[in-house]
Order: C-alpha cells, then sequence, then structure tokens
C-alpha cells in the first residue's frame, strides 16, 4: 500500500511540474482543435486515473495527445483512434462505457427502472381517479394558509 | 493538555449522545414523560461539547499546535490563518468533526424550534438525532481522532493541499454538510412516525421547513462545489460526474422529489408511504456517500484517505441505520392508502410523474457511479464509465421534467383541467420557438445551444405566466404566500439552469496557443495580447505571473494576471485568470515556457470563452433562494388545533 | 411483500460495498489490466543503453522468452523494485531486458552504475512513443514475452518476491512445458 501511495507521489511530483495540459499543437484550422479537443475529453488518462486526456498534466496523457494529433494528421477517423487506444490500453481508457453484453445492465438498467416505477405509478393513479370518480365534486379539500385551494 | 480536553469532550459528546439516542425513544415507548423530557437538555449539552471539541481544533491550528498529528498534516507556519480554518475540514479526521458538530447544530435547533410537536413525537425525532450522532461520535473516537498527539513535535508542518486553498473550500464543505446531515431530521421525522404508528400526516408539516431549509443548503453547497472547481481544478469544468460528486447529487436528486412529495402528503394527505420512503432514501443516500469517500472503495480525485478498517465500520453504520429504517418501513408503514383521491390530471400526478424521473436518474447516478465496482465483482474486467453516460442518460431523463414544470402550478390538487393548460403551452410555446429561431441566427446550426434556448424560455416563460396570473387575479398581500413564491423562484432556476449547461457547453471556445510577448491571438469575439511573465509571491508561495490583456474592437475590456505557483512543500498549482461576466467568463491559464528555461519567450497559454456559465450557478441560487423561501411558509410554523375528525383548523393568520 | 423490496435491495447493496472492501485488500485498485496478454508484442526498433549505435529490434529477441522491464531513474519504486531483481534476476533462468523509460541515458547510466545493472539487455525509449505500443502506463511494469514474440504476463508496479513466486514462475513454467 505504500509502495503505491509513492509510486503516486512520484509520478505526480515527476508530473505536476515538467509536463502540463496545455499543450500548443499545429492545427490545421480551428476545426480540426476542435475535433481534438471534444475526442481528448472522452479519453481517459490512465495515471490520473479521473482527468480526460484534455485536462491531465501527466507525461503519459501529454504522449497520447501527441498520439491522438498524429494519427488524426494521418487521417483517421475518431473510431479508428478510439480503437488504436483500446487495442493498447483495454476499454477502460474510453470514459464511454461500451455497449456489450457485460454493460447491459449499466445502460439498460435505467430503463428498466423506469418502467418499473412507470407501472407503479399508472396503477397508482388509476387506483385514485376510480377513487376521485365516486367522490363527490366538491368534495372539502384541505385549506391552505390563506384558506385558498391554489 | 488542551487537545486532550478536546477528546475528553468528544468522548463525553459520545455518551450524552448514547443517552440521547435511548432514552428518549425509551421514554415515548413508555409514555414516560421524565424520560422524555431529557431529550432537549441532554441535546444542549452534547452540542455544548462538541462545540468545543471544535473550537479547539481550530484553536490547535490557529496557534501552530504541530504536536497534533491532523495539524501537522495539515498546516505549516506560512499558511495564513483564513487557511488554516479551513484545514480544520481538509482532511478525514476534521471534516468528520465538521460532520458532526452541523448535526448537532441541526439537532438544537430541533430542540428549540420543536414546542408545537407532541412530546412524545418530539422525544422520538431528538432520539433518532442521538443515535445517529452516536454512530459518528464513536467512529471519531475509536477509528478517527483529529486530537491525536504525533511526537517528536514537528517544527513545522506539512501543507493544506494547494487545490483546496481557496474561498470555494472554505464554504463548500460546511454549506454542503448543512444540507446533507440536515436530510437527518426528514429522516428523523419519518422514524418518528413509524415508531409511533402516527397514521396522520400532521407530521408532514412540521418536516417540511425542515426539508427545505435541507435541500436549499445542499443545493448551495453543490453549487459552491462547482463554482470552485471551475476556479481552481480541471480548466474550466465545473461538473465532472466524479463519484464523490455524484455522491452529493444523488440525495440532491431525492430531495427535490422529497419537498413535492411532502407537499402532497401535507395537503392531500396520499402517498404517506412515498414520502417516508423518500425521505428515508434521502438521507441514506447522504450516509452512502460518506461512505464511498472514506473507505477507498471508489478512486476519486476527491477522495479521503481510504482505510479498510473504518470502512467496514462505516459499513457496519449502514447497515445499522439504514436496514434499521427500511425493515422499520416494511413493518410499519401504513399498509392502507390514505388521503384524497386524484385524477389522472390533477397536480398530484404530475407531480409524480416528476418524482418517477428524479428518482430514476438518482438510480442512474448510483448505478453508473458503482458499475465499476459491480464489474469487479462479476468479473466483467474495468470498467470506465463517465460523462458519456452520465450527461447523457441525466439529459434524457430530465427533458420530460422541463417540459412538465409549466404546467404544475396550473394544475389543481384533486383534479385539473387540461383546458387551462393549453394557453399557457401556446404561449410558452411560441416564446420557446421564436427565441430559439433567433438564436438560431446567432449560433448557426448548434442544436444544443437551440435546444437550451427553447427550454429554458419554455420553463421561465412557462413560470412567469403564473406570477403574472397570480398578480392580476389577487389582491396585493395575498398574491404570493411563502410556499408558492418558493416553488416559482426554484422552477425560474431550472430554466436559468438549462440555458446555462447547453449554452455553456455548445458556444465554449477553447484554444492552446504559443504566446511571445506581444502577440496577439484572436479567440471568439476577444483579442488576447499576451504581455510576458514577472516573477511573485504570496504569503506561502512564489511562483510566475503572466500578463495578458484582453481586446474586444480595439479597446481593453480586462488585464489578466493567470498564475503558475509553486507552494511552500513544493506543489505546483496553476491559478487561472478569470473575468467573470454575467453573459460569459473569459478564462487564462499559464502553461510553461515553450523553450524550457526561456521565461522572456514564448509561453503556452490555455485561452477560455465561456459564455452564459455563471447562469449555471444562477440557476443553482435560484433554486436554493426558492428553498428557503417555501420553507418560511407561514402555514408550517402555526399551531394547530385538531378536532376528532383529524381536520384541521388555522388559527387566524396573523 | 414489495415493502421489504427497499430492504432486500439495500442488502445487495452492502454486500457489494463488503465485497470491495475486501478486493480492495486484494487487488492494486488503479491498475488495469492489459488487453494484449495473449497478443504479439508490438514490433519496436530501440536503441541499447550502452551503445546507441546499435540497435535492437523484436526479431532479435525471438527464440527465447524474456522479462521486459520497465523502469527509470526518475522512478521511486524501480529504486524498491531493484534490490529483488538483483537478488532473484539471475535465478529465474530467463534473459532479463531493462526497458528504460522516458529517462536521460547518462541518468540511466549513472544509476545503474550506484545499485548495480540486473539485466542482460537494456534499450532505451527516451521519447516513450514505442511504450504505448506496449500499453506502458507507468513504471515498474514487467511483460513476460515468450519465444515466439507473445506477451504471456504482465506485472503493473514492482516485482516483489511473492509476486514472482505467486505469478512470474508459473508464467515462466507455463512457457517451458510448451517448448520447442
Amino acid at each position: 500500500m505504500m509502495r503505491r501511495v509513492m509510486l503516486l507521489l512520484a509520478l505526480l511530483m515527476a508530473t505536476t511540474v515538467a509536463a502540463q495540459a496545455i499543450d500548443p499543437l499545429p492545427f490545421k484550422d480551428h476545426d480540426q482543435e476542435v475535433r481534438f479537443q471534444h475526442l481528448t475529453a472522452q479519453l481517459r488518462c490512465l495515471v490520473c486515473q479521473n482527468e480526460n486526456l484534455n485536462d491531465s498534466n501527466a507525461e503519459l496523457a501529454r504522449d497520447l495527445r501527441h498520439e491522438v494529433f498524429d494519427l488524426m494528421q494521418q487521417g483517421k477517423s475518431d473510431e479508428e483512434i478510439k480503437a488504436w487506444l483500446v487495442a493498447r490500453y483495454s476499454k477502460f481508457v474510453l470514459y464511454d462505457p461500451p455497449l456489450d453484453t457485460g454493460t447491459a445492465l449499466l445502460w439498460f438498467g435505467p430503463l428498466l427502472v423506469l418502467v418499473l416505477g412507470g407501472v407503479a405509478l399508472v396503477v397508482q393513479v388509476r387506483r385514485r381517479s376510480r377513487a376521485a370518480a365516486t367522490e363527490p365534486a366538491n368534495a372539502v379539500i384541505e385549506s391552505n394558509d390563506s384558506g385558498e385551494n391554489w | 493538555m488542551i487537545p486532550e480536553l478536546g477528546q475528553l469532550a468528544l468522548i463525553l459528546a459520545m455518551l450524552l449522545a448514547l443517552v440521547q439516542g435511548v432514552v428518549p425513544v425509551v421514554g415515548a415507548w413508555r409514555g414516560n414523560s421524565a424520560l422524555m423530557s431529557l431529550a432537549r437538555p441532554v441535546a444542549a449539552g452534547q452540542f455544548v461539547f462538541v462545540a468545543l471539541a471544535m473550537g479547539i481544533l481550530v484553536h490547535a491550528f490557529l496557534t501552530f499546535d504541530f504536536s497534533v498529528g491532523y495539524v501537522a498534516a495539515n498546516s505549516n507556519l506560512a499558511l495564513p490563518w483564513y487557511y488554516r480554518i479551513t484545514a480544520v475540514w481538509g482532511a478525514h479526521e476534521g471534516s468528520m468533526l465538521l460532520w458532526v458538530f452541523i448535526l448537532n447544530a441541526w439537532t438544537l435547533a430541533l430542540a428549540i424550534f420543536s414546542r408545537q410537536l407532541p412530546d412524545a413525537f418530539a422525544a422520538r425525532v431528538l432520539g433518532v438525532m442521538g443515535f445517529i450522532g452516536l454512530g459518528f461520535l464513536a467512529f471519531i473516537v475509536f477509528t478517527s481522532n483529529p486530537f491525536l498527539r504525533e511526537l517528536p513535535m514537528q517544527p513545522d508542518g506539512a501543507d493544506l493541499n494547494p487545490v483546496l486553498q481557496d474561498p470555494g473550500m472554505t464554504f463548500h464543505p460546511p454549506v454542503l454538510y448543512m444540507g446533507y446531515v440536515g436530510f437527518s431530521v426528514a429522516f428523523a421525522f419519518s422514524i418518528a412516525a413509524l415508531l409511533g404508528g402516527e397514521l396522520e400526516q400532521a407530521w408532514v408539516r412540521w418536516a417540511r421547513p425542515w426539508t427545505n431549509v435541507a435541500w436549499a443548503f445542499l443545493s448551495a453547497g453543490i453549487v459552491a462545489g462547482s463554482w470552485w472547481a471551475y476556479a481552481e481544478l480541471g480548466w474550466g469544468g465545473w461538473w465532472f460526474w466524479d463519484p464523490v460528486e455524484n455522491a452529493s447529487f444523488m440525495p440532491w436528486l431525492v430531495g427535490a422529489a422529497l419537498v413535492h412529495a411532502q407537499a402532497i402528503t401535507e395537503k392531500r394527505g396520499s402517498l404517506r408511504s412515498w414520502t417516508i420512503l423518500l425521505s428515508l432514501f434521502a438521507f441514506s443516500l447522504s450516509l452512502l456517500g460518506t461512505f464511498l469517500v472514506r473507505s477507498g472503495v471508489l478512486t476519486s480525485v476527491h477522495a479521503f484517505a481510504s482505510d479498510p478498517r473504518r470502512g467496514l465500520y462505516i459499513l457496519g453504520f449502514l447497515v445499522v441505520v439504514i436496514g434499521g429504517s427500511l425493515l422499520l418501513y416494511a413493518v410499519r408503514a401504513p399498509k392502507v392508502a390514505g388521503g384524497r383521491a386524484f385524477a389522472i390530471v390533477s397536480r398530484e400526478t404530475a407531480v409524480l410523474i416528476g418524482n418517477l424521473l428524479l428518482t430514476t436518474a438518482a438510480a442512474m447516478v448510483l448505478l453508473g457511479t458503482l458499475f465499476p465496482l459491480l464489474g469487479d465483482a462479476l468479473n466483467l474486467g474495468k470498467v470506465s464509465v463517465g460523462p458519456p453516460y452520465f450527461g447523457f442518460l441525466f439529459n434524457l431523463l430530465m427533458l420530460p421534467v422541463v417540459l412538465l414544470l409549466p404546467f404544475g402550478p396550473y394544475l389543481r390538487w384533486g383534479k385539473g383541467e387540461v383546458g387551462v393548460l393549453k394557453p399557457v403551452a401556446l404561449r410558452a410555446g411560441v416564446a420557446a420557438i421564436v427565441c430559439a429561431v433567433i438564436a438560431f441566427l446567432f449560433v448557426d446550426a448548434k442544436l444544443k445551444a437551440i435546444a437550451g434556448v427553447a427550454g429554458a424560455v419554455w420553463a421561465c416563460v412557462g413560470t412567469l405566466l403564473y406570477v403574472i396570473k397570480r398578480w392580476r387575479e389577487m389582491p396585493r398581500g395575498r398574491r404570493f404566500p411563502a410556499e408558492m413564491a418558493g416553488m416559482l423562484l426554484a422552477h425560474f432556476g431550472v430554466g436559468i439552469f438549462v440555458a446555462g449547461v447547453m449554452l455553456s457547453e455548445s458556444l465554449s471556445i477553447e484554444r492552446d496557443v504559443r504566446m511571445e510577448p506581444g502577440k496577439i491571438v484572436q479567440l471568439g469575439s476577444y483579442e488576447f495580447r499576451f504581455d510576458g511573465v514577472r516573477e511573485t509571491s504570496g504569503p506561502n508561495w512564489r511562483g510566475d505571473e503572466g500578463v495578458v490583456t484582453v481586446m474586444q474592437d480595439g479597446a481593453t475590456v480586462a488585464t489578466m494576471h493567470p498564475q503558475k505557483r509553486t507552494y511552500t512543500r513544493g506543489q505546483v498549482q496553476t491559478e487561472s485568470a478569470i473575468d467573470a461576466g454575467i453573459f460569459r467568463d473569459i478564462y487564462v491559464a499559464l502553461g510553461e515556457p515553450m523553450d524550457a528555461g526561456n521565461r522572456e519567450g514564448a509561453w503556452a497559454l490555455r485561452l477560455y470563452q465561456k459564455p452564459f456559465i455563471r447562469w449555471i450557478w444562477l440557476g443553482g441560487l435560484f433554486m436554493m433562494l426558492g428553498g428557503f423561501v417555501a420553507a418560511g411558509e407561514r402555514r408550517f410554523r402555526t399551531q394547530k388545533a385538531r378536532n376528532e375528525a383529524g381536520a384541521t383548523v388555522a388559527e387566524p393568520a396573523a | 411483500m414489495s415493502r421489504l423490496l427497499p430492504f432486500f435491495a439495500f442488502l445487495a447493496l452492502v454486500a457489494l460495498f463488503g465485497f470491495g472492501i475486501w478486493w480492495n485488500t486484494q487487488h492494486d485498485q488503479r491498475e488495469v489490466p492489459s488487453p494484449l496478454i495473449g497478443r504479439a508484442a508490438p514490433e519496436f526498433r530501440l536503441p541499447v543503453l550502452d551503445d546507441p549505435s546499435r540497435m535492437v529490434a523484436k526479431a532479435d529477441l525471438l527464440g527465447k522468452p524474456y522479462l521486459l522491464n520497465v523502469f527509470g531513474s526518475w522512478c521511486f519504486a524501480c529504486g524498491e523494485e531493484h534490490p529483488v531483481l538483483m537478488a532473484e534476476g539471475k535465478a529465474l533462468g530467463v534473459k532479463l531486458v531493462g526497458y528504460n523509460y522516458k529517462d536521460e541515458p547518462a541518468a540511466a547510466k549513472g544509476w545503474l552504475a550506484e545499485h548495480g545493472n540486473p539485466y542482460d539487455l537494456v534499450i532505451a525509449d527516451v521519447e516513450g512513443r514505442t511504450a504505448i505500443d506496449f500499453g506502458v502506463y507507468g513504471a515498474p511494469e514487467t511483460s513476460l514475452v515468450d519465444g515466439k514474440g507473445v506477451i504471456r504476463y504482465k506485472r503493473v508496479g514492482p516485482l516483489t518476491p511473492d509476486v514472482i513466486e505467486r505469478e512470474v514462475k508459473p508464467a515462466l513454467a507455463a512457457i517451458a512445458k510448451e517448448a520447442p
């Protein structure tokens, strides 16, 4: 545990002074720069694992940004660049979890919750509205502060 | 000697918490008013001791008492006094003490302002608060003591992380904890109701102001954290869906659902079980957040030092408190649907749909945050879940909420009229479309910006239409009851927030540039001229300060001073320069000299123009304001006389 | 009864958290498993540290398995790992190739002179570009490449006697069984 802390500290000390995320690169035009920013924002820095490549000060992040830049200059698409990085660093380098059997729960879980909750809601509302139909139309309603019901 | 007194104070507070957690609850169970009446004085005593401990810790920091390990680890001789106070809650042990201190502050407020509650109920509420305090105090005393001495005493300490040396850090944790911890009150009310078998919903009226205030504080705390991250961290980012951020956002989402559900239950008597369950969820998520950032279970830029022993302790505490409360719910929550019925088209239905979306969003955030852990457990490999997941699904779930928002006030309780909604939809819709077209002319085909404008105008105009309606129809003095005013403010804030997010995300411009002194670079509608770098220093740092002049049409708009600081212990911190504006921020960060060592030559700089970014926090502040204003509703405070049938009769309004 | 659903959902969550705490004691949370295991090592061509005019390519190292140990004079944990390599490196009976990563050659040579050189061969990747092909994201890292040039095992973090015993030696034995 201590060793890992030391490694992290060593990496941090070596990187925060030496390298910077601010990294002017010779883009052809602003559109290419924007594309680069969007792409690197979707990629995780493996060293500072909670920062993306566009923002990380780590040396490795700088190296990988230069790789991404070179690949862009070679005409590779965003998908090809991501695949290139994934082949070397695994899917962990992508912030966007891919959709496969492993992540099915992740992507469809919220939908499941919404559907189940929606069913419960519909049941509840129908039950209440049926009761409402049998209540007299002008039933007393709890009065509010100024005696009005808004 | 004094730090030992602090330790003693904590132990005494813990013993009092034990008394507070057990005795009044037993008293309520037995109908023993002597035992019940112990609750308030014991709560006051506990507050005194915890405040004493807090004061002693602050004192230790202010007097540079490096014999205390925590002080030595988080401050040094050069740290200014205001950051030495901040350092009190800068790391695990101190922030736990802050947590307990704020819990005691809420408990004391409850003790003072609960005179209108029946004795048994009040005793139970205070008892639950005491029990929670007991858990945290025991945690501090046994595993996280901030007063431990570290001898031999260091002549000088380490440093508070430079990232935390910012006014944002001074405000963000206390305000956030006021919210986080404040949900314990709604929790305590619900537990008290379940324990006492309260079938009437009157207790929800008592719970509402406390819940609204807690939610308002949490909103402010999250806004403060986001603003601070923008100024200090991540190059102009304001939200990263980092696990710790998510830990504060989940209670906020559930809390937003809760304040709405409480309105239904209080006014109509229905959905009592759901309201109770939501209040249990809200505080459970607060506790969960506390667990997540201290157990090491998740990596985060934010996480405190991880320790399996501490993790297990908190987990055990969670099992007792959350598990116990959910079990109590299963056994004691009202089984029979009570309260008023409502039609399919009614405010209740609208609120319930909103509740569904908010709680689904909270569940989604929980799933995404925990999924890497689940991936490890199910051997799915190392899964990465980031903003593309959270942001996408969150936007999807919130879209229907924004669409429904203007209709809320127009729908009546019990039975609403679709006919009333049509003119609202028409007016707000036309306004939204017109503004979207105007936006299109400015931003071309940036779909996100146009959608943001449309959504914001829809929500804001829809809310304003109701303001106008009330203004016209009601006599002065009765137009906007506090509850309604709060609702309108908060809903208006949602629109502002949507505008801020969508516009800043789609219209921000960023460039990394190489600039020699004198060079001018165009970014958006501004020109930036780099005027070189000079040396500068502060109380505990030395650094380089760049001078960047920002011009528009030849006139100087701002002179900015981005800095790179090296602190006393060697940490390097980038202090970006921000020129704040209502309609845009200009953001400049200083990098490194382009040719290593040549400080007179070209430097790397990062320039940003961020339109409407302040609207994000402005929207959040409107929501906060709404929460505070709504809590001021007179109806929540007046004494109620109750007749046999359970209906209430209000005293004449003062 | 549906009222118990939240309670059971919570219990499932507790189980997950308990697992998480346990898992952390067994694993380095920051470790990213390599996608290159079982795949061919990337083509490379790097100069020898002591003699930069001499280049070593992947083809030159085919035929026999070797351990590729990524290190740098700037790396604190490599200093911790070094004595282990000095003590146990030779005994493993496999070629030990040092991969000097993002280092000043002079500094690296001095470091090896001072602490000892356990390697049979040291190649230098000053820029660190080839290391990206190997999926290197920190030092120290050690990869086991077999005679056919396939990466069979990777260790992120320092080698310890325990790791060598539990993981490296079995991996070497597995390769030895397949020969020739």
